[in-house]
């Protein structure tokens, strides 16, 4: 490289590392400030970042090769990441990807040789409900179809910016000159919580009308649960972090929505931000935080601005800051963290190693991030929906919203509904609703199978459509994907488990490794190689992996084969081979061989030190 | 005696200090539970798995996992054992492992717990094969990651105990390697003498200092002697 030109970056590192502190912490900050500038975070330039902050060269690139929108090679001008979830391959997301591909003179996946485009894709980007989309230089494309691709491919090929693009406006504060976005809340159903009126503040002066301690009461009494997952009690978690010691705590909201098919948190942050922010300055006085982080994923940028200024007027209100509300001693004040792309930052423990500028991978745990979270404080993580049905709940009382939903389960549920339905979008319902119920709202008249709860839930079959929404009985995160009878139950848990096996984190040996098992073996019963035994095989090794992971990634990642193992049984018995000689059918004596000659060739380093390492072709 | 509490593993009754892990009250006990990750004197990291007991019916980490008082730990049951082999097979179809002609041949964990585990032969999972270059770069070290079970071990005992941070993790998922803070090794301050360099920081034939290959003839090795974990279950039985 010219050696002006290197100057030159190492400057621009250097002034970026500054206007960070040259904090370590906020390495996540910087890189995605190189990232945004270069198109790359050039390995040449990693030694640089690492001396500004006081790392090291290396960590720096388990950081950049960590997160999945960090490159080492320079991104196009024009970077495309089209969401390749199985809702959008059903809408044809394949097909628009072919339209750019030839418009755009770039194979997927790749870089066009001049540096103008890069074509890729990226998995749930939290639009399930107007797929197929894209993330065009961050800015979001929705519904595309082929000639709306083809239109935006010849302007973008005759150099218009991708945030100068003429495009439709979405509905409500989509059209927010901050937000400025074609995507569309598609709220189909308002429930008594969270869509339908509030009254902005109300929540938040009932809190500080009373002591911190009644606060938390009044949560535990409505029997919040999170909505994050979970389902943790939210009292419970707030009364552990007021009541350990500690100089300070920290509000963390989770904004990283990934779960393959929801996008309620998408539509609250539009619509209730300032309510979500009220629910986290309530949770900060009730376990006196002094300091809060919103963790944004990166696929909700665009909101970035909006929420900003929303946090701003609340500071000009005199809502954050200061002696917030008048109360003397109450500092509470909240920044915007981006992430860089990988789903298990939503796992609360890694999100806060993210926030950390560490690897997004999860904590040891015990201690918990209520005993011992960020930098090592009592640190409450929440779901978007989960502050702001607590800011309900000061608002209207614990009684009321006990009588919203069932014995277990308190309140309304927003469910992302996506898939095979003519009324995709969000429905706020009590918890308790049938499957049944809520398909017949959407318009899902041909269902034949329902995943509930994203990648990590659980795929019921029609008997199964009288079970209900709830704590009790079907548990989730609000995801709901319908699929009709013409879709092929297995190329859905494929493509599930290729989710898990991207964004596992890698930590720890059954998730990392186990999942591409449970995938390979997948692969071979679709080809029709596998018999009965292939099936109990599913069964150990999902079992394996479920008990013996780490985290919740792992915990769940083999719920898609073992829930259609037991619900769709059928599905397995038709493409199973039957043994007539009792030959193994996988049995493959080529493949076999090939195998051993080349592990053969691995040799010890000391033993055969001419062995030639380069790829096999 | 008031910070102490009480727990049971496997029916026997185990002592440990408040805060103590259920493995290093175990040690201490003379009960050996099968570990990969961990090794001591370096802190817990947790991600091997093999160490997995039940505790109070849940599946924990006993490398991490701290003793609750009267918990009822099962370690020795068909199921975890069938945990744990699963578990050590995913590690041996991960890498390209082969025995016999490999350097840690007799002294390497991961072979021991094989052995310890009952696996004779490694043929249930599918081979991943990875191609990962070999840094010979250094003129003391020979960096051979194409073994590595990602233990981290020389990564904590670089930072920890060297003051070095020679190594890192990179990549995710089933990408996730160990990599070397510069070009390569002979670009960092790795010395032949780092805690991260010695012959027992890497469970399996990774790290090789050049000129030391294959120094225990076969009999003579570690592992050749006694199963892996002996050193900690002779301890109960040498207590009356
Ligand atoms: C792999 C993984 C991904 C997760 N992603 C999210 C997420 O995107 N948003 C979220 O709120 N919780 C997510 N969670 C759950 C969080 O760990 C945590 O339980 C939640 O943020 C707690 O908030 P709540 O109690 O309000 O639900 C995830 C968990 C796992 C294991
Ligand atoms: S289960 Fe293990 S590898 Fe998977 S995401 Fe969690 S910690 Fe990482
Ligand atoms: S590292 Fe261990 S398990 Fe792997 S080949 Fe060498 S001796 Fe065998
Ligand atoms: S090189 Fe050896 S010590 Fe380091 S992580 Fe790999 S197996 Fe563990
Ligand atoms: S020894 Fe406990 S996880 Fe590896």
């Amino acid at each position: 490289m010219n050696q002006a030109i290197e100057q030159s970056k190492k400057q621009a590192v250097i002034e970026i590392c500054a206007r960070f502190g040259n904090d370590r912490t906020r390495l996540l900050d910087i890189l995605l400030a190189v990232q945004s500038r270069f198109r790359c975070v050039e390995p040449a330039l990693m030694a640089s970042i690492a001396e500004q902050v006081g790392s090291y060269r290396v960590e720096v690139e388990g950081m950049v090769s960590f997160y999945a929108f960090f490159s080492t090679e320079p991104l196009g001008e024009v970077t495309i990441r089209l969401c390749d979830d199985i809702i959008d391959r059903h809408s044809g997301v394949e097909e628009i990807a072919g339209v750019f591909a030839e418009s755009l003179g770039v194979r997927p996946g790749e870089t066009s040789a001049d540096g103008r485009f890069s074509l890729l894709c990226t998995p749930c980007i939290g639009m399930s409900d107007q797929a197929p989309a894209g993330l065009f230089n961050g800015r979001v494309i929705t519904n595309l179809t082929v000639p709306f691709a083809r239109a935006i491919a010849d302007q973008l090929v005759s150099g218009v910016d991708p945030a100068a693009l003429e495009l439709p406006l979405g509905d409500g504060n989509n059209t927010h000159p901050l937000i400025h976005s074609m995507v569309r809340n598609n709220i189909r159903l308002t429930g008594e919580v969270l869509l339908a009126g509030i009254s902005p503040e109300a929540g938040l002066n009932n809190a500080l009308a009373r002591s911190p301690k009644l606060v938390i009461d009044e949560i535990d009494r409505a029997r919040l649960t999170g909505r994050g997952g979970a389902g943790y009690p939210t009292g419970q978690k707030w009364r552990i972090a007021a009541e350990t010691p500690a100089s300070q705590r920290y509000i963390f909201c989770n904004a990283d929505e990934g779960e393959p098919g929801t996008f309620k948190d998408r539509v609250l942050l539009t619509e209730r931000a300032g309510l979500m922010i009220e629910g986290m300055t309530l949770a900060a006085y009730a376990v006196s935080a002094g300091q809060g982080v919103i963790y944004l994923r990166n696929e909700y940028a665009y909101l970035r601005e909006y929420l900003q200024s929303i946090l701003d007027s609340r500071r000009k209100q005199g809502l954050l800051g200061s002696a917030i509300g008048g109360h003397r001693g109450f500092d509470f004040d909240i920044r915007i963290q981006l992430g860089a792309g990988a789903y298990i930052c939503g796992e609360e423990s890694a999100l806060i190693s993210s926030c950390e500028g560490l690897r997004g991978e999860p904590k040891t745990r015990p201690p918990f991030p209520v005993q011992s979270g960020y930098l090592g404080c009592p640190t409450v993580v929440d779901n978007v929906e989960t502050f702001c049905c607590a800011a309900r709940i000061l608002d209207q009382g614990a009684a009321w919203f006990r009588s919203l939903g069932t014995e277990g389960s308190s309140g309304t549920r927003l469910l992302s509904v996506s898939g095979d339905c003519e009324r995709p979008g969000i429905y706020e319902l009590p918890f308790g609703i049938s499957v049944k119920n809520l398909l017949e709202l959407a318009g899902a008249q041909d269902a034949a199978a329902v995943q509930i709860g994203g990648a990590s839930g659980e795929m019921i079959n029609m008997s199964q459509f009288g079970r209900r929404i709830c704590n009790e009985d079907l548990h989730t995160g609000g995801s709901i994907m319908v699929f009709s009878a013409r879709r092929n139950i297995l190329e859905i848990v494929e493509y599930f488990l290729d989710f898990f096996i991207d964004e596992s984190c890698g930590y720890c040996t059954p998730c990392r490794v186990g999942n591409v098992f449970l995938r390979k073996r997948i692969d071979k019963i679709r080809q029709g190689l596998c018999q009965l035994e292939d099936l109990d095989y599913l069964r150990e090794l999902g079992r394996t992996i479920a008990e013996t992971s780490r985290c919740g990634l792992g915990h769940t990642s083999p719920n898609p084969v073992l829930t259609t193992l037991k619900n769709f049984p059928l599905v397995y018995a038709a493409l199973l081979k039957k043994s007539k000689d009792g030959m193994q059918a996988a049995f493959d004596i080529q493949s076999a061989l090939e195998e051993s000659r080349h592990l053969a060739k691995r040799r010890s380093m000391i033993y055969d030190p001419t062995y030639d390492d380069s790829p096999r072709e | 005696m008031e910070d102490t509490i009480r727990f049971f593993i496997d029916g026997v009754q185990v002592t440990a200090a408040a805060g103590q892990t259920v493995m290093k009250a175990a040690d201490a006990a003379g009960i050996y539970i099968p570990r990969l990750c961990d090794t001591e004197g370096l802190k817990p990291q947790g991600s091997c798995r093999v160490c997995v007991v039940k505790m109070n019916g849940r599946t924990v980490a006993s490398c991490t996992q701290p003793a609750l008082a009267d918990a009822v730990v099962e370690s020795e049951t068909d199921e975890i054992r069938n945990y744990r082999r699963d578990l050590v097979r995913m590690l041996f179809h991960e890498g390209n492992h082969l025995c016999p002609i490999c350097e840690a041949s007799g002294r390497c964990e991961l072979q021991a717990m094989g052995y310890r585990l009952g696996i004779t032969q490694a043929t249930k999972y599918p081979y991943l094969q990875p191609v990962r270059p070999v840094d010979a770069s250094h003129p003391d070290i020979v960096l051979d990651t194409n073994r590595c079970i990602l233990c981290g071990r020389c990564i904590r005992a670089s930072r920890d105990v060297d003051g070095k941070n020679v190594f890192e993790y990179v990549g995710r998922g089933i990408h996730k390697k160990v990599g070397v803070n510069g070009a390569n090794l002979a670009d960092t301050d790795a010395s032949i003498d780092d805690k991260a360099i010695n012959i027992n920081t890497c469970p399996v034939g990774c790290i090789i200092q050049k000129g030391r290959g294959f120094f225990a003839p076969i009999g003579k090795r570690e592992f050749d002697q006694h199963p892996i974990g002996h050193q900690i279950s002779r301890r109960r039985k040498e207590t009356p």
